[in-house]
C-alpha cells in the first residue's frame, strides 16, 4: 500500500497559496479567495458525494454563512474576520444539525430535491425581507483583524491568507475523517446500506454527520465570500448558486481533499477569462469547456493528478 | 534512512509540481497583464446585460447607444456642445462586458476589468444590486465609475463616495412623479392597486408610490398589492385578483418582457377597461408593442428620455442616428447610457482645458462633481450625494394610439422640475416622502 | 365566491401550463433516469420557434387559423432536431455513467443552448399574441378569460391522456414500460433499448418544445425563460412522483392551485409557495405523491 502524501502536499500547497496571497496582483488574490471559499463548499459536497448523496441546496448554508456575517455586522457592529469565520459555520452547522434529522432519511434524487426546496424557501424569505435590502442585499463591513486597520489591499490579502489557512485546516480534518472508520463507511453506504447496518453501524447517524460537516463547510465558504465581495444578497441561496457547486464538485472529482480547491480555482479562472474575453458568449465557452471535462475526464480533474502519480506508486516499493 | 529519503523525495516532488502549477498561472498573468495599450487612449469599461432577460429591454439598447455615441465622439461628429474629438482629445477604446451572473461574478468581472485590463474608467450597471456591490469596490480600487441606470437611492444616502457617480436620477422621482401626475390629471381616482415584481426594485417602487399617495392624496386607498416573481411571464391569477378588486388605478413597475406579457394578458381580459394603468417604465414598450397598450395608460420613462426628451440638435441627431443604425428608436436606457458617456466627456473636456494636458483621474473627478451638463434629453445636475448623484426633471404622459397612421403618441405630457420630485440634498428619499415632501419646488 | 372560482380557473390554467412542461421531463426521467436540465432549453427553443414562425406566417397574410398548425409544427420540428441530435451526438455516450454526471452534461448543454438561442434570435423579446387574441374571451362567473388560456386546459388533458394511453395500451408503449421497470430484462426480451432511449428522449424534447410553443402566445419570448421554468417543472415532477404521468398531472394541479390561492389570498407567499408545497409533500411522502418507493437492496 502506497503511503499517504496528502498532508505534506497540502502543507506545500498552502505555502504556495500564502505566497500568492502576499505577492500576486490584486485580481489574482481576489480570484483565489473566491475559489477557496467555493472550494470549502465543494469539499463538503465531496463528503456527501462519497456516500452517494448530492445536495442541490448547499447554497442554503452558503447564504446562511453570508447572512450571519451581515447580521453580526448590523446587530453588534463586529467585523473581526476571525470571529466571523467561526460564527458563520457554527450557525450553519446548527441549522444543518436540525434539518439533518429530516434529511438523513432521504436518498438519491429525493435528497437532492428536498435540499433544493429548503434553499429556495430561504431565498423566498430573504427576497421578502425588505429591511435586509431584499434582492439588492446589503454591504458587509470591511473585515478587521487583530490590530489596526491595514488598508484595503492588505485586508484583501490577509483575508485570502486566512482563507488559505482555513482551507488547509478543513482539508486536513476532512482527510482524517475520510480515513477514519466513519469516513470509510461512505463507500459502503453508497454501495449497500443494509449491509452497513448489519455490521452494526447507524447509516442514519453517519449521513447526519456528513450533512452537518457539509453545512459547516458551506457556512465558512459563505462567510469568506461575503467578506471578500463586501456585499451579500439572496442570490447566494438561489438554485443556480447551488448548481455551480455541484458542477465544480463533479469537475474536480472526489479523489482527494485537495481536488475541490483545484476544481474551484480552475472554474473561477475559466469563468473570469470567458467573461473578459468572450463577453457575448461566455455561457457557451463555460458550458463547452465543462462538457469536454465531463466527457473526457469523468473522474474529475483530480484523476489527471492520480494518473501522473501512478508510475511513482509502482516504483515506490522497490 | 530509506524512509527519510523517500519522504524527502515525495516532498520534493510535491514542491516541483506546485512550482510548475504556479509558473503556469504566473505565465497567464504575465500574458494578460502586459497586454499592449495604445498610448493616449482612454480605455473605457462598459458593463451592461448582454445575456439573460434584462438584455433585451436594457442591455442591448444601452450597448448600442454606447457604441453609437463613442464612435461619434471619436470621430468628432456629435452636435454642440460635444463637437470636439474624444475625451479631452483622447480616443475612447471601449471594453464591453456582461453584467449577467451572480453578485460574485459581477464584482469579479469589475475587479478584472480594473486590475487585469487596466481600464481608465467604467460606465455601467443596470441592476441596483450590482451598483450597491460595486460602489465600495470602486472606492477601494480608486476607479472612476459612473453608474448609468440602477434605481435605488440607497447608494449615496448611506455612504459618501469619491470615485463613484450616477448620472441618472434615482427611482424616487418615478413614483413621486406618478402620484403627482395622477393628482393633477385624474383627481377623482383614489382607489389603487399595485402589481410589482417581487424584488428590491419592485418593493421600493411600491413603497415610494404608496407613501407619495398618502401625502398627495390622503383620501386614497390601496385595494391589493401583488408580487409576481421577477420574470414570471404569466399573470392570469394576478389579473383575476385585479378584476375582482375593481380599483381605479393600477400601479406597476414591471419592465421589459414582464411588462409586455402583463399588458397582453391584461388587454385580452379587458382589465384596462376597469382600471387605469400607471406604468413607470412603460416607454420601453411603446414602439415594440404599440397596438396592445390601451389608450389612456399613463406612461413614464424614468426621466426626460425617449419621447419625453426635449427637442435639441443633440436629441435630433441621437434619434436619427440610432434609428438608422439599429432599426428601432432609442428607449430610455439608451438615453441613460448616452447621458453617462456624455457626462464623462463633459468632465474630461473641462478637466483637460483646466489642466492644459490630459487630465489625471482626480482632475476628472473634480470636474464631474456638481457638474451641470447637457444630456441627450435634458439638462443633468449632479446635485445630490455631495455632487455625485444626478437629478433631472421627470415627465409623465397619457398614451394614445393612432390606428390610422399606426403611430403611438403621448398626450397631456407634464414635466415636473427636478426639485419637485427629488429630495433636497442631505435628506433621505424615504423620509422626505413620508415626511410630506417638504421643500418641494414644483413651479 | 368569485375569488374561489377565480382560484380554481387560474389554478387550472397555470396547472395545465406546468403539466405541458413537466410531462416531457417526467417521461425522460421515468425511462432513462436522466434529470434533464436542458429540458428548459427545449421549452425556450419551442417558444422561439413558434413565435418566429407565427410572426412570419402572420406577415405573409395567410389565414390566421392555420397559425396554430404552423406554431405546433415549428415547435415539433425544432424539438426533433435538437432532441434527436443531442441524444445521438452526445447523451448516448454517457449512458451507464453516474446520474449526477449525466445531469451535469445536460446542464452544460443548457448553458451552451442559452448562447445559441441568443445568437439565433437575439436579445429582443419575440411577441406572438395573434393566436391568443384570435380566439376571443369567455366569461366565467363575471370574470373574462381568454379562450386560448382555457383551451390550454383541454390541450394539456388531451396530450396527457394520449401519452398515458399510448404507454399503457399500445404494444410499443408497453415495451417502454418494460424498459422502465427493468432495463436488463428488456434487453433479454429482445427490446432495442438504445432505440427506445432515442425515441423517448426525442419525444421528451418535442413535448418540451410544444410546451414552449403553446406558451409563446401568452408570454413574451425572451432570453432566460428556460431557466425560469426548469426548476418549477422539477418541483412539479417531484411533488407528483418522478417518472409518473399521473403524478405529473396531480403535481401540476397541486402546484397550480397553490400558486393561484397564494396570489389571491396571500400575495406575499407567491414566490416560494410551490417549494413549500414540495417540501411538505416530500416530508410526508418521500417518493412524491405517485412515486413508487424504491425497495432497499440487500
Amino acid at each position: 500500500m502506497s503511503r499517504d502524501r496528502t498532508l505534506p502536499g497540502l502543507a506545500v500547497a498552502t505555502l504556495v497559496l500564502l505566497g500568492v496571497a502576499a505577492a500576486a496582483p490584486g485580481w489574482m488574490v481576489f480570484t483565489l479567495v473566491v475559489s477557496l471559499a467555493q472550494g470549502l463548499v465543494v469539499l463538503g459536497l465531496m463528503v456527501l458525494w462519497r456516500a452517494g448523496l448530492m445536495s442541490f441546496g448547499q447554497s442554503l448554508y452558503y447564504a446562511v454563512g453570508g447572512y450571519t456575517v451581515g447580521l453580526i455586522n448590523i446587530q453588534f457592529g463586529l467585523s473581526n474576520a476571525l470571529l466571523l469565520v467561526l460564527a458563520a459555520p457554527a450557525v450553519a452547522g446548527l441549522l444543518a444539525f436540525l434539518l439533518g434529522f429530516l434529511l438523513a432519511r432521504y436518498r438519491d434524487i429525493f435528497f437532492s430535491m428536498l435540499t433544493l426546496a429548503f434553499a429556495m424557501i430561504l431565498y423566498g424569505v430573504l427576497v421578502k425581507s425588505s429591511t435586509l435590502g431584499s434582492t439588492d442585499g446589503f454591504s458587509i463591513l470591511t473585515p478587521s483583524f487583530l490590530g489596526p486597520h491595514p488598508g484595503p489591499d492588505a485586508t484583501q490579502r490577509l483575508l485570502t491568507g486566512l482563507a488559505a489557512l482555513i482551507a488547509l485546516l478543513a482539508a486536513a480534518l476532512v482527510h482524517r475523517y475520510l480515513k477514519s472508520t466513519a469516513g470509510h463507511l461512505a463507500t459502503a453506504i453508497r454501495d449497500n446500506e443494509i449491509r452497513v447496518e448489519y455490521l452494526g453501524y447507524s447509516v442514519h447517524r453517519a449521513i447526519h454527520v456528513k450533512y452537518v460537516l457539509a453545512g459547516i463547510l458551506a457556512g465558512a465558504g459563505g462567510a469568506i465570500v461575503a467578506m471578500a465581495i463586501g456585499h451579500i444578497d439572496p442570490e447566494m441561496a438561489y438554485w443556480t448558486t447551488a448548481g455551480e457547486f455541484v458542477f465544480v464538485a463533479i469537475l474536480a472529482g472526489a479523489g482527494s481533499v485537495a481536488a475541490p480547491f483545484l476544481g474551484a480555482i480552475l472554474f473561477v479562472v475559466l469563468r473570469t477569462y470567458a467573461a473578459q474575453y468572450t463577453p457575448h458568449l461566455w455561457h457557451m465557452v463555460l458550458g463547452g469547456t465543462l462538457l469536454l471535462f465531463i466527457v473526457f475526464l469523468p473522474d474529475g480533474v483530480w484523476s489527471l493528478f492520480e494518473r501522473a502519480c501512478r508510475p511513482l506508486k509502482r516504483r515506490a516499493p522497490s | 534512512m530509506l524512509m527519510i529519503k523517500r519522504k524527502y523525495r515525495d516532498t520534493l516532488r510535491a514542491l516541483v509540481r506546485a512550482a510548475a502549477l504556479g509558473l503556469a498561472v504566473a505565465g497567464m498573468v504575465f500574458c494578460t497583464g502586459t497586454a499592449a495599450r495604445a498610448a493616449g487612449d482612454v480605455k473605457l469599461g462598459i458593463v451592461t446585460f448582454l445575456s439573460g432577460p434584462a438584455a433585451g429591454p436594457f442591455g442591448i439598447p444601452s450597448r448600442n447607444a454606447a457604441n453609437l455615441v463613442i464612435d461619434a465622439i471619436n470621430q468628432g461628429t456629435l452636435p454642440a456642445p460635444y463637437n470636439t474629438k474624444g475625451f479631452g482629445g483622447a480616443t475612447i477604446d471601449p471594453v464591453i462586458i456582461d453584467e449577467a451572473g451572480s453578485t460574485t461574478q459581477v464584482v469579479e468581472n469589475f475587479r478584472n476589468l480594473v486590475q487585469q485590463r487596466h481600464v481608465d474608467a467604467v460606465v455601467g450597471y443596470v441592476s441596483s444590486g450590482s451598483c450597491l456591490a460595486i460602489a465600495p469596490v470602486a472606492e477601494e480600487l480608486k476607479m472612476l465609475t459612473v453608474f448609468y441606470d440602477c434605481g435605488t437611492p440607497r447608494i449615496f444616502e448611506a455612504h459618501s463616495y469619491k470615485y463613484v457617480f450616477r448620472t441618472s436620477a434615482t427611482a424616487t422621482m418615478d413614483n413621486v412623479g406618478a402620484a403627482r401626475y395622477l393628482k393633477q390629471m385624474f383627481p377623482g381616482d383614489t382607489t389603487y392597486a399595485g402589481i410589482n415584481p417581487n424584488y428590491a426594485w419592485g418593493q421600493d417602487s411600491w413603497r415610494d408610490f404608496t407613501d407619495s399617495m398618502k401625502v398627495i392624496e390622503p383620501k386614497s386607498k390601496v385595494t391589493v398589492a401583488l408580487w409576481p416573481k421577477l420574470f414570471a411571464g404569466q399573470y392570469n391569477a394576478e389579473i383575476s385578483t385585479l378584476l375582482i378588486n375593481k380599483q381605479q388605478i393600477i400601479h406597476s413597475s414591471l419592465f421589459g418582457g414582464d411588462l409586455t406579457a402583463f399588458l397582453a394578458q391584461a388587454d385580452a381580459r379587458d382589465l384596462p377597461k376597469h382600471s387605469r394603468l400607471v406604468l413607470t417604465t412603460g416607454e420601453t414598450d411603446m414602439y415594440t408593442f404599440s397596438k396592445h397598450i390601451p389608450d389612456g395608460t399613463i406612461i413614464g420613462a424614468r426621466g426626460p428620455y425617449g419621447v419625453f426628451a426635449h427637442k435639441s440638435p443633440l436629441n435630433t441627431w441621437f434619434r436619427a442616428a440610432f434609428e438608422k443604425r439599429f432599426g428601432t428608436p432609442p428607449i430610455y436606457t439608451s438615453y441613460q447610457m448616452a447621458q453617462a458617456i456624455l457626462g464623462l466627456k463633459a468632465a474630461y473636456d473641462k478637466a483637460a482645458q483646466e489642466a492644459g494636458k490630459r487630465p489625471d483621474q482626480d482632475e476628472v473627478i473634480k470636474a464631474l462633481t456638481y457638474l451641470k451638463f447637457e444630456g441627450v434629453g435634458d439638462a443633468v445636475d449632479m446635485a445630490l450625494g455631495n455632487g455625485h448623484q444626478a437629478v433631472t426633471e421627470m415627465a409623465y404622459g397619457t398614451y394614445e394610439y393612432d390606428a390610422k397612421t399606426k403611430t403611438p403618441k403621448l398626450v397631456n405630457i407634464v414635466y415636473f422640475p427636478a426639485w419637485c420630485v427629488n429630495p433636497p440634498p442631505g435628506t433621505k428619499a424615504v423620509q422626505w416622502i413620508s415626511g410630506g415632501m417638504k421643500g418641494a419646488k414644483c413651479q | 365566491m368569485t375569488t374561489t372560482v377565480a382560484i380554481l380557473v387560474d389554478g387550472a390554467v397555470y396547472a395545465s401550463w406546468l403539466f405541458l412542461v413537466a410531462l416531457g421531463l417526467t417521461l425522460t426521467f421515468g425511462v432513462m433516469k436522466i434529470l434533464n436540465i436542458a429540458h428548459g432549453s427545449f421549452y425556450a427553443i419551442g417558444a422561439y420557434a413558434a413565435a418566429s414562425a407565427v410572426g412570419a406566417y402572420v406577415q405573409a397574410g395567410l389565414s390566421p387559423a392555420g397559425g396554430y398548425l404552423v406554431m405546433a409544427g415549428a415547435a415539433a420540428i425544432a424539438g426533433v432536431v435538437v432532441g434527436y441530435g443531442l441524444e445521438r451526438g452526445l447523451l448516448r455516450f454517457m449512458y451507464g455513467r453516474d446520474a449526477v454526471l449525466v445531469l451535469l452534461v445536460t446542464y452544460a448543454v443548457f448553458l451552451i443552448l442559452d448562447d445559441v438561442m441568443l445568437l439565433i434570435w437575439g436579445a429582443n423579446p419575440y411577441i406572438a399574441y395573434q393566436p391568443d387574441m384570435l380566439l376571443g374571451t369567455s366569461t366565467v362567473f363575471t370574470l373574462p378569460y381568454p379562450n386560448y388560456d382555457l383551451s390550454l386546459i383541454a390541450v394539456a388533458a388531451v396530450i396527457g391522456s394520449g401519452l398515458w394511453w399510448a404507454l399503457s395500451r399500445t404494444r410499443r408503449g408497453k415495451m417502454l414500460l418494460t424498459v422502465i421497470h427493468d432495463r436488463e430484462m428488456s434487453t433479454f426480451l429482445g427490446i432495442d433499448v438504445a432505440k427506445v432511449f432515442t425515441v423517448t428522449f426525442t419525444l421528451g424534447a418535442v413535448l418540451g418544445a410544444l410546451g414552449g410553443a403553446l406558451t409563446a402566445p401568452i408570454i413574451s419570448v425572451q432570453p432566460g425563460i428556460g431557466a425560469e421554468v426548469i426548476v418549477l417543472a422539477f418541483a412539479v415532477v417531484v411533488i407528483g412522483g418522478m417518472g409518473s404521468i399521473v403524478g405529473a398531472a396531480v403535481g401540476s394541479l397541486a402546484a397550480g392551485f397553490a400558486h393561484a390561492a397564494a396570489v389571491h389570498l396571500f400575495p406575499q407567499a407567491e414566490l416560494f409557495v410551490i417549494y413549500a408545497l414540495m417540501s411538505l409533500v416530500l416530508i410526508v411522502r418521500p417518493q412524491g405523491l405517485f412515486g413508487q418507493a424504491q425497495p432497499r437492496k440487500i
